[in-house]
């Protein structure tokens, strides 16, 4: 080990690079400046200026959900530091590896309400994986590596290091990455082999079982997505997924059902309600998915996956718990598989296909076309057209757009689809955009928004023109807060309370303002044209304003409180006695 | 499904460093998880090691809630639940002011003896006894003392340790 002395800011740099990042995303202020300084000095990291710091984090997310590496934030103090809070709960709802550096007022000033001081690890305790204040300059390189390694390992999530501004500059020595081992941090990856047995067995005897998959899948790796779509063509049995494990299993192969949950397709969620065996993998029971916890898949073993010892159980009650990383626990299985001999009874597996065939039938995501008004769903399906053989990836804001996104586009590969699922953060998807853009400066990166998140982080259309970031914001603009409205409808009489997007901007003008493209569709056999121009740009950003039906609900729906057999199919399904008084609390 | 509220002691080994009590409280705090009782120390200098003695309450499903997610706090070592775990020696240590003259001081000291209560303070008015117990023996005591001249009354909350010849 070299005893050379570096600055605090050196070491972090270093860190950095030995931890193999080339991109961070961040903000200037009084307490990081000894950092920026340092980075100026070096070449091998790429800074990228937002215009917010929640912005900063939204960006690492999708900079890191699109490639598999660890995102990078950096904020000075105080208000940076809270500016980026939501970003990382964000993170932590969704499990994406994220590791902040704050800056932080000089350690003998700390507790002195000094200018731009923040109680910075008290206040994102609950909002990261694990954070920590640095004191001592010889402390800081194991500390940012031990940053790295518990923000990516287990289940990932965002990591924060608090680093006053004295710590910065003081000389210290640095070690590198393979000297630190964590003294405590040990997550389980690999299953217990006897409950991978358990597993197997159940899912050999099952007569109607389905896959139901999440982000876990996605988050532990291109291979554990590989080894899925592996196992689940070896069983011939259904799949669905949520929100965040889209992509892991290609969309276009059989087998698949679509999303399940609140706005999922009836098949998906009929098959989990009806399935006797359910083999989750990486997935956590959330609320969007279950509906009415005691009316959840009634008559179902359930074998249940996930790296998290505390996901287990939760919500639900499971019969086989196995404790794993996806991609480890796959493995297994298909081991296990292939070498039985006794297999699912093909007559069973067939009725069952048989049953979910015909609710199929029922084409749940059709809805009422029109010549006259540009449907939201209409957008999408041409922009899932032209999208065909292009490399692109997809973020969403929150709403309506988002769900109509989850329905209507199709993912063959994981980390195409960047989404705020836990936290539904509006504002997310243009700064995720600008990270998947940075990671893959040549592939299409559209941002499918409404018109009200979009306004969340506009700001950030300043950082995507300066960095050449050629994003498309796909507004799917109906000038309320369509998801909102939708809940108002279904809940409230129809008041509609503070949710029409009023005073709203002129999109295109707005582009033009920051010399970006603005395109406007408002009828729909400009759908076409549109996206096709939109799709031409490829130096700057473009924004698209297609202006949508007004009125448009996002269907299927499961009221909240309800159960997976309870679906509302359109308008024409009364919203008045949809949701019991039990339901009306949840959100 | 309604079930059992249960008592549980969980013992926990952490690294002894800053904010690691502030991440096991704000964990209680932040999911709704009863605390009955918290107590913590480092037991290990060298290592820097602390021991946190929890006690709570939940129904079973809440209770393995309890310990999966203190185990997923990054400085935890070990989660034990001791009562889970077999037969456990748990104690509490109480301080306890009474002040008073004549009979009712005279009756104070006599039941402090039968329940092995020292005397760590004495002033002609009053005494300071330490009482160790388990937590039900304490309750007897303040609740004997009360009606004596109790002043205040101070207490650690529950330390525990399993039974037999195995560690933690
Ligand atoms: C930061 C934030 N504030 C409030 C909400 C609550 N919310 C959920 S959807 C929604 C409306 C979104 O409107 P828009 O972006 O126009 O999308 P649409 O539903 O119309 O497609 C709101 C206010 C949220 N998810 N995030
Ligand atoms: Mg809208």
């Amino acid at each position: 080990m070299s005893e050379q002395k570096l600055t605090g800011a050196q070491i972090a740099i270093k860190a950095l690079k030995d931890q193999g990042v080339d991109t961070i995303f961040g903000y200037p202020g009084g307490a990081v400046l000894p950092i920026y300084d340092a980075l100026f000095q070096q070449n091998d990291i790429r800074h990228i200026l937002v215009r917010h710091e929640q912005a900063a984090v939204h960006a690492a997310e999708g900079y890191a959900r699109s490639t598999g590496k660890v995102g990078c934030v950096l904020v000075t103090s105080g208000p940076g530091a809270t500016n980026a809070v939501t970003g990382l709960l964000d993170a932590l709802c969704d499990s994406i590896p994220i590791v902040c550096l704050s800056g932080q007022v000089p350690t003998h000033l700390i507790g002195n309400d000094a200018f731009q001081e923040a109680d910075t690890t008290g206040i994102t305790r609950p909002v990261t994986k694990h954070n920590y204040l640095v004191k001592d300059v010889n402390d800081l390189a194991r500390t940012m590596h031990e940053a790295f390694y518990v923000a990516r390992t287990g289940r990932p999530g965002p990591v924060l290091v608090d680093l006053p501004k004295d710590v910065q500059f003081a000389e210290g020595v640095y070690v590198p990455p393979a000297e630190v081992k964590h003294k405590t941090y040990r997550p389980q990856t690999k299953p217990e082999i006897a409950r991978v047995e358990e597993a197997v067995e159940l899912m050999a005897n099952a007569k109607r079982p389905i896959f139901y998959t999440g982000g876990g899948v996605v988050n532990s790796g291109t291979e554990a997505a590989r080894l899925l779509t592996k196992l689940v063509q070896m069983t011939g049995f259904p799949i669905t997924s949520t929100l965040m494990g889209l992509g892991a299993f290609p969309a276009s192969e059989p087998q698949w059902l679509g999303m399940l949950g609140m706005h999922g397709t009836y098949e998906a969620n009929l098959a989990m309600h009806g399935c006797d065996v359910m083999i989750n993998i990486g997935a956590r029971f959330d609320d969007r998915v279950t509906g009415k916890l005691s009316e959840f898949s009634p008559g179902s073993k359930k074998i249940h996956v996930d790296i998290d010892p505390s996901s287990i159980n939760k919500n639900v009650a499971v019969d086989v718990p196995v404790v794993g990383d996806c991609a480890a626990v796959l493995e297994e299985m298909i081991r296990l598989w292939s070498a039985r001999q006794q297999r699912n009874d093909p007559a069973a597996l067939k009725d069952w296909w048989k049953q979910i065939d015909g609710w199929r039938a029922r084409n749940c995501l059709n809805y009422n076309r029109s010549e006259s008004v540009i449907k939201p769903q209409y957008a999408l399906e041409r922009l899932r057209e032209a999208l065909k053989g292009k490399d692109h990836y997809i973020t969403t804001e929150v709403g309506q757009h988002q769900m109509w996104a989850a329905q209507f586009l199709p993912f063959d590969e994981p980390n195409r689809w960047m989404t705020s699922g836990g936290l539904g953060t509006m504002g997310y998807g243009l700064p995720a955009a600008i990270g998947a853009q940075i990671a893959h400066p040549d592939a299409v990166v559209v941002d499918v928004s409404g018109e009200a998140s979009f306004l969340m982080n506009m700001q950030e259309l300043g950082t995507a023109v300066q960095y050449r970031a050629p994003v498309k914001i796909f507004i799917l603009n109906n000038k309320y807060m369509g998801m909102v409205r939708q809940w108002q409808e279904l809940l409230h009489g129809s008041r509609y309370s503070e949710s029409y997007s009023e005073a709203l901007p002129d999109f295109v003008k707005l582009a033009e303002s920051w010399n970006c493209v603005g395109l406007r569709a408002t009828k729909v056999e400009e759908v076409d044209k549109v996206i096709e121009q939109m799709l031409a740009v490829t130096d700057r950003p473009c924004i698209v304003d297609i202006v949508v039906d007004q009125k448009e609900n996002c269907y299927p729906m499961i009221p909240g409180g309800k159960a997976h057999n309870e679906i509302l199919f359109g308008p024409e399904d009364s919203p008045s006695d949809a949701t019991p008084e039990d339901g009306m609390v949840l959100v | 499904m309604e079930q059992n509220i249960e008592k549980h002691t969980i013992a926990v080994l952490v690294d002894n460093e800053p904010g690691v009590l502030a991440r096991v409280i704000g964990l209680f705090s932040g999911r709704g998880y009863n605390i009955e009782s918290l107590t913590v120390a480092e037991v290990d200098n060298a290592a820097h090691l602390s021991r946190i003695t929890l006690v709570t309450s939940g129904t079973r499903m809440i209770v393995e809630q309890i310990k999966a997610q203190l185990d997923r706090l990054v400085p935890v070592h070990k989660v034990r639940d001791l009562t889970d775990e077999g037969p456990c020696v748990e104690r509490e240590l109480a301080l306890i002011k009474v002040a008073g003259t004549g009979d009712k001081r005279i009756e104070a000291l006599r039941l402090a003896d039968i329940f092995h209560a020292k005397v760590v303070d004495a002033t002609l008015t009053s005494f300071v006894f330490e009482l160790t117990g388990t937590t039900s023996d304490v309750n007897d005591f303040v609740a004997l003392m009360t009606q004596l001249g109790l002043v205040e009354a101070t207490r650690t909350g529950v330390v525990a340790m399993a039974k037999g010849q195995t560690g933690f």
